[in-house]
């Protein structure tokens, strides 16, 4: 029997839930009445108002990928300074909320940001104004970071643990001080680290509709919420086809962009996923 | 302290939990000096590179680099580089930017050190090898790049830990050859760690035995060879029969049941003591013309010579000797005075701590005596 039999689950769960709805995806995009059409591309290209959604969604994965990057970098090199031991502690704290349902997080940010929420309540007996939240573009921003930036951490953790000290030692053997050890060494080992949680964050940060859904309602719509309103509410499946593909090329572009910054770092291994 | 004292340990101690790696060291370095601390595995030989280097706190004791005392400064605030014993090269740069690494840190020009990373990687036999990764290297290729990578700063201290270890036997020649031409050239002072006795031996200008966490004994080469200080020593550096024995008075020593001449004073009259016999300082001479008499059992070629053990009735003795002698031969030994070393036997353990204390500043001071003549 050969080795290959093992593949067969796998291949017809791909075929399933992969290529049966690509095609799909990709028939309804291209076939009306039986017919080849751009139609559906023309209307999601010229429409200004898709190109801002898109836009905006960009902009929004964009900066969350960058504050989860800067606030999870320290997080990470503080924790890979510690005692192992410390260290498994402290990252659970980390984990955990990963291990409660992504949704249910979400809403749990509503109750907090709600115009009657916990964050409201706590300002005003301190004697503050109370401030609007929900529905905001920082609010989603802030939701974003918070359900994303344990794919950050935790990357980048994996390859600064990973850091021989011999290195560091190296460095101030040859004269760097702790700086310049870390931008001249630390930082360039732990560059791999730093691709995969950028990826790991980018791609679900631009890919959302729940998040802008909940937190940002119709203020602070995503691609992904177009997407959803095109095929769940408006039913017109074409067009919601072609936005998915214009987000999945997206998707595409940014894998392939990570992934070459990763070769010409030289660097095969590390904690990358691809 | 003395002006010529690079380094200087004085009474370091390093526990690891309890355990004592380093027990109440006691050393100085001079300028210029080619020293080998040389022990086996586990002896605290890393340990004290890393203390001089300041990757690690003495828990007990100070060290002075240049006079200053420098427990607290930290490695890159010290002159001193280091062959790391696992070579912990820069596995993101390529070998052109680890050699240039400390050169950079020093701002020095591009020209400059374009110059002497070229230099110094011809020097280790690696040109052409520049844009290399470091895991597209050999082993032997990795040490030399680590070398090269601390030697290209002209350190005030070397500190080599174990660096030809990789290379292979010819290659390990040429490279002694060279570091110690260097070594000699630019006045670099080297601390080499080795447990490799004849490595030890041909490159040093002053020799450090170790075992468990102490210094055995301090001295030249042929200090070292001629004169160990003790059993351990003369066992650690080459082959030797060694022999319980007696001091019957000085320049008289008896064992297995004969008095012999030799050339040791200083003893008490009938003290214990071990007798050390370089297999290479005793000879095979014909029946009847040497008291001590016995039967080749067992006869080895070794290359230039040959390892013959001589069984006198009541012991094994090892010669090595270049005349071809059967198995089975009745022959005669040749034991001269000065082929015989006497050497105190190790007392209980508090006793004998403290006369290793006391023998390891008479070594300081042999050492530094036979310097000066
Ligand atoms: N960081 C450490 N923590 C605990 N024990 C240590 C540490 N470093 C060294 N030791 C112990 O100290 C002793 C001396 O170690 P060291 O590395 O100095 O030996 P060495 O002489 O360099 O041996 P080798 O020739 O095998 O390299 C050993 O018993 C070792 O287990
Ligand atoms: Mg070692």
């Amino acid at each position: 029997m050969k080795r290959s039999v093992f593949a067969t689950p796998y291949i017809v769960w791909m075929i399933m839930f992969i290529v049966i709805p690509m095609l799909f995806i990709l028939y309804s995009a291209f076939i009306k009445d039986g017919q080849f059409t751009l139609e559906y591309v023309r209307q999601a290209m010229e429409s200004p108002k898709y190109m801002n959604v898109l836009l905006r969604s960009i902009v929004i994965a964009l900066i969350s990928t960058a504050l989860c990057l800067l606030i999870g970098y320290p997080v990470a090199y503080i924790l890979s300074n510690m005692k192992k031991s410390t260290a498994a502690i402290l990252s659970m704290f980390f984990i955990l909320p990963m291990w409660m349902n992504f949704l249910l997080r979400t809403y749990a940010w509503q109750v907090v940001l709600a115009d009657n929420g916990v964050l409201n309540m706590l300002l005003t007996s301190l004697g503050f104004p109370k401030g609007e939240f929900m529905y905001t573009q920082g609010a989603v921003l802030l939701v974003t970071v918070y359900n994303f930036l344990p794919f950050m951490i935790l990357p980048i953790y994996t390859v600064l643990s990973k850091i021989d000290r011999s290195h560091i030692e190296a460095a101030h053997d040859l004269g760097a001080n702790s700086i310049k050890t870390f931008f001249k060494v630390v930082l360039p080992l732990s560059v791999p680290g730093i691709i995969s949680g950028i990826t790991m964050v980018f791609i679900p940060a631009i890919t959302t509709f729940a998040i802008s859904r909940l937190i940002g309602g119709k203020n602070v719509a995503l691609y992904g919420d177009l997407i959803e309103e095109k095929i769940v509410s408006s039913g017109s499946l074409g067009l919601g086809s072609v936005l998915s593909i214009i987000l999945l090329v997206l998707v595409i572009i940014s894998i392939f962009v990570m992934h070459r910054m990763e070769v010409e770092q030289g660097n095969e291994e590390g904690g990358t996923l691809w | 302290m003395e002006s010529n004292h690079l380094i200087e340990l004085v009474n370091v101690t390093k526990e690891y939990s309890g355990e004592k790696a380093l027990d109440n060291i006691n050393l100085y370095i001079r300028n210029g000096e080619f020293l080998t601390l040389l022990g086996p595995s586990g002896c605290g030989k890393t340990t004290m590179l890393r203390i001089i280097a300041g990757f690690t706190m003495p828990t007990n004791g100070d060290v002075y680099l240049d006079g200053k005392r420098v427990n607290e400064v930290p490695p890159y605030k010290r002159r001193v580089n280091t062959v790391f014993q696992k070579y912990a090269l820069f596995t993101h740069l390529n070998v052109f930017d680890n050699v240039a690494f400390g050169l950079k840190l020093k701002k020095v020009g591009k020209k400059e050190i374009q110059r002497r990373v070229e230099s110094i990687l011809e020097l280790v036999n690696l040109k052409g090898y520049e844009r290399r990764w470091i895991d597209q290297l050999s082993g032997g290729q990795q040490q030399r790049v680590a070398i090269a990578r601390a030697l290209v700063n002209d350190p005030e201290v070397l500190l080599l830990d174990e660096p030809l270890s990789a290379l292979d036997k010819k290659l390990r020649k040429d490279m002694q050859v060279e570091l110690k031409r260097m070594q000699q050239a630019v006045g670099i002072t080297f601390v080499y760690v080795t447990h490799d006795q004849e490595e030890a031996l041909t490159m040093s200008d002053t020799v450090v035995v170790m075992n468990e966490g102490k210094i055995q004994q301090i001295g030249t080469p042929q200090d070292i060879y001629n004169e160990p200080k003790n059993k351990f020593v003369a066992q650690f550096i080459g082959e030797s029969n060694i022999i319980d024995g007696v001091m019957l008075q000085d320049y008289l020593v008896s064992f297995k049941g004969s008095a012999y001449q030799c050339v040791d004073t200083g003893f008490e009259p009938n003290e214990p003591v071990d007798v050390v016999i370089r297999p290479e300082d005793v000879d095979i001479v014909p029946l009847g013309s040497a008291p001590l008499t016995g039967v080749i059992t067992d006869v080895v070629f070794m290359g230039v010579h040959y390892a013959i053990t001589v069984n006198c009735n009541e012991f094994s003795l090892m010669v090595h000797t270049t005349d071809y002698v059967p198995v089975g031969e009745h022959v005669s030994v040749q034991i001269l005075p000065d082929a015989i070393h006497v050497m105190k036997k190790p007392k209980t353990l508090d006793e004998s701590e403290a006369i290793e204390a006391t023998q390891e500043m008479k070594a300081i001071e042999e050492g530094m005596d036979a310097e000066e003549q």
